[in-house]
């Protein structure tokens, strides 16, 4: 069907999980994120969340935007407190003190949560296989602090630690690869996802929930503040980010890559790049360097979905492989 | 009542857990906590105790996982030692805000630098304002009991704080002493199955962790002192009820030969036993020598030190943490506090003593209680440092 992403929509439940009267910022795209994450959830959720923007514009005491059970401990362990509230569902479920049903739980972090302060937590988390679902809100810098840079900050990226200078100027690493690091720990699901696809990034929480075992799901967050961009166009800029094949959305299912939204043709990164304030300052060949980079990991991206859409088909035809 | 047996003291601590049926047991090995949670692992390997063991990525993430774990309901122990508390710092403190009964036993041992795997009191000194009830048990019978006991306290829903048990590294844990074991029945007698008054559950949403404003945050403060400070009551409590149930009393400050002790002796934790034998010499010699045990480390016991020291006129302090450039050892600083509104207070001498496993002996008594005879009181003295 044309254009099914805007009927779809309009099927969705009216029932929202995170209730108005927050205090994140005009545009945010992390807490639309969040809003659809829920909404895809439902009822039976428990949240882990750790100390950042969506801790902060949520729940200052006595007040909560929160319609599920949620919990903030500290800033670098919402994986751990969500395997600990796992832990306790499981064993109390298993010894009969309360009701068996199925309670998703989830850990959310911002990228310094994530991939930075958080790595270690998240990783154990991973590797023990807790029953979860860890969720890293990617802004793409430490927005709830300031603007500091993080791991997950783009290359040439202008932050408040990493500026424009006379001698150097902006991020001076490359992005983090937190999917491939998830990865790497050999879990069923792992997702990149945007709200301004909503019914992708619902589609991903809903199979990432019936997941047994552990699920990541990277989620690119518009920042209009932080990436100096205006409120209004926080849907553009994630739109933007997919086109021009920045940040590809894909998920990664027992192993198979798969691209959920595919780009025949990326758009010159210019588009995305120049109108943000914090790239402003490239000059014209380090855009065409961050240009090539991102052209070459869309093609091994797209290489590795091929080959496993071919062990899909070579698994389904006569004398194919079947189980591994 | 139960069987006594022979046991290492780390192993009479880990049935204690188990006889507390535990649902979660989350802990990082770290020397010499290990043995405690090698058993824990071998119950629940065997099926000798359904509960969740999960051996995490560290000490930060072995507590951050209890609390989610209490969170949901269920009952959860930790267990650590030095370096593992200092990186759980953070959540320790965060634990008693969320009003989280989780018990950890805390297996005394120095803090690095140099690095020393032998034990002192500069680790539970470390956090001493955490707001844990923090307690300090003598030997392995002590260790044994405190188990249940801090399980009946925490969980009250008049306290709701964590309880923090410390016993000495390796002098303590890896001993071999007698211990009367409890049977289950009894223990289920004592300790009710843990009712939580909030939890993580989707029947019931609620918010645990929110941020406080300059408007809420001493309120907030307040709020958890007046707690801590009212579970003096339900401690006592526990222990009288425990008293019932075995036949062993424990009480906040415990003494022995003080009544008419000139000079007492100020320790907390397993040297109190080798302060005993010191005593007993002593007292052989004629002379009036006593002991004051700090069982009840927080919430300070001050209205039974005060009644404990009755007419001594020196106290000598041992303090198994040094606070570099500061008054003295931590121990020394509170009881002088303690004492500063009296008129007749009685002179401290602090000795800071058995630091990074360095033995403290009966003689190590003697020689303190000799200078403390031939002189005026001091800040404090380094006992036994060459150089």
């Amino acid at each position: 069907m044309k254009n099914k992403d805007v009927y779809a929509v309009k099927t969705l439940s009216s029932r929202e999980y995170f209730a108005p009267g927050h205090r994140a910022c005009a545009g945010c795209g992390e807490v639309l994120a969040l809003r659809l994450i829920h909404k895809a959830l439902g009822r039976d959720v428990v949240v882990a969340s750790a100390t950042g923007c969506m801790e902060i514009v949520s729940s200052p005491f006595p007040f909560t935007s929160w319609e599920v059970p949620w919990i903030h401990v500290a800033f670098e362990n919402a994986a751990a407190v969500a395997g600990g509230i796992e832990a306790g569902l499981k064993v109390l479920q298993r010894k009969g003190k309360i009701e068996k049903k199925k309670i998703f739980v989830v850990a959310m972090a911002g990228d310094g949560g994530t991939a930075d302060i958080g790595l270690q937590a998240l990783s154990g988390a991973l590797e023990r296989g807790h029953n979860f679902l860890f969720i890293c809100y990617d802004n793409e810098a430490y927005m709830n602090t300031g603007v500091q840079r993080s791991s997950s900050t783009p290359f040439g990226a202008s932050t408040m630690t990493s500026p424009v200078g006379s001698i150097r100027s902006g991020q001076q690493t490359w992005k983090k690869n937190m999917v491939a690091i998830a990865a790497a720990h050999g879990i069923p699901y792992i997702a990149t996802a945007s709200p301004s696809y909503p019914m992708d990034l619902m589609e991903k929480v809903g199979k990432a929930a019936k997941t047994e075992g552990p699920a990541y799901i990277h989620v690119l967050s518009v920042c209009p503040p932080g990436w100096g961009i205006p409120s209004d166009k926080t849907i553009k800029f994630g739109r933007l980010a997919v086109e021009t094949g920045f940040f590809p959305l894909y998920e990664i299912e027992e192993g198979k890559y798969r691209i959920t939204v595919n780009v025949e043709k990326l758009l010159p990164l210019d588009k995305y790049l120049k109108p943000q304030a914090r790239f402003s300052h490239l000059p014209q060949e380090l855009v065409e360097q961050v240009s090539r980079r991102v052209c070459s990991d869309w093609k091994v991206l797209k290489r590795k979905a091929e080959k496993a859409k071919e062990v899909k088909e070579m698994d389904s035809s006569p004398g194919g492989r079947g189980v591994r | 009542m139960g069987k006594h047996l022979g046991m290492e003291v780390s192993f009479a601590a880990a049935e204690a857990v188990k006889l507390s049926n535990v649902d979660v047991v989350a802990a990082y090995p770290i020397t010499p906590q290990t043995h405690i949670v090698e058993r824990l692992s071998e119950y629940v390997a065997s099926g000798e105790l359904d509960a969740e063991f999960v051996p995490v990525e560290s000490e930060h993430s072995a507590l951050s996982l209890c609390v989610g774990s209490e969170a949901a309901g269920a009952r959860s122990f930790t267990c650590t030692s030095s370096q593992g508390l200092a990186l759980m710092s953070e959540i320790v403190y965060i634990v008693p805000a969320l009003r989280l009964p989780i018990v950890m036993i805390l297996v005394n041992r120095s803090l690095s630098g140099p690095l020393s795997i032998w034990n002192d009191h500069s680790d539970v000194m470390s956090i001493r304002d955490c707001g844990w009830i923090q307690l300090f048990v003598e030997n392995g019978q002590e260790v044994f009991d405190h188990v249940m006991i801090a399980y009946k306290i925490a969980e009250n829903h008049n306290v709701l704080l964590p309880v923090m048990i410390n016993m000495d590294g390796f002098i303590l844990s890896h001993m071999f002493e007698p211990v009367e074991l409890m049977e289950q029945s009894d223990v289920d007698y004592y300790l009710s199955p843990y009712q939580p008054r909030f939890v993580l559950h989707p029947d019931e949403p609620l918010t645990m962790g929110a941020y406080a404003m300059p408007t809420l945050f001493t309120e907030a403060k307040k709020a958890h002192e007046e707690a801590l400070l009212a579970s003096y009551t339900h401690i006592m409590r526990a222990w009288e009820a425990w008293g019932a149930v075995s036949g062993r009393s424990y009480h906040p400050v415990e003494t022995f030969c003080s009544e008419d002790a000139e000079t007492l002796f100020i320790t907390m934790g397993s040297l109190s036993e080798t302060a005993g034998e010191a005593v007993r010499v002593l007292r052989g010699q004629g002379k009036k020598a006593g002991i004051l045990k700090l069982r009840l480390w927080r919430p300070f016991p001050f209205n039974d030190f005060l009644r404990s020291i009755g007419n001594a006129q020196r106290l000598i302090v041992l303090d198994r943490a040094l606070s570099p450039g500061g008054p003295g050892g931590p121990v020394a600083g509170e009881i002088r506090s303690a004492l500063y509104h009296l008129e007749n207070r009685p002179q401290i001498f602090n000795f800071i003593a058995g630091l990074g496993g360095r033995e403290v002996t009966v003689g190590s008594f003697l020689e303190m209680f000799v200078s403390s005879l031939s002189g005026k009181a001091f800040g404090y003295r380094i006992f036994g440092a060459r150089g």
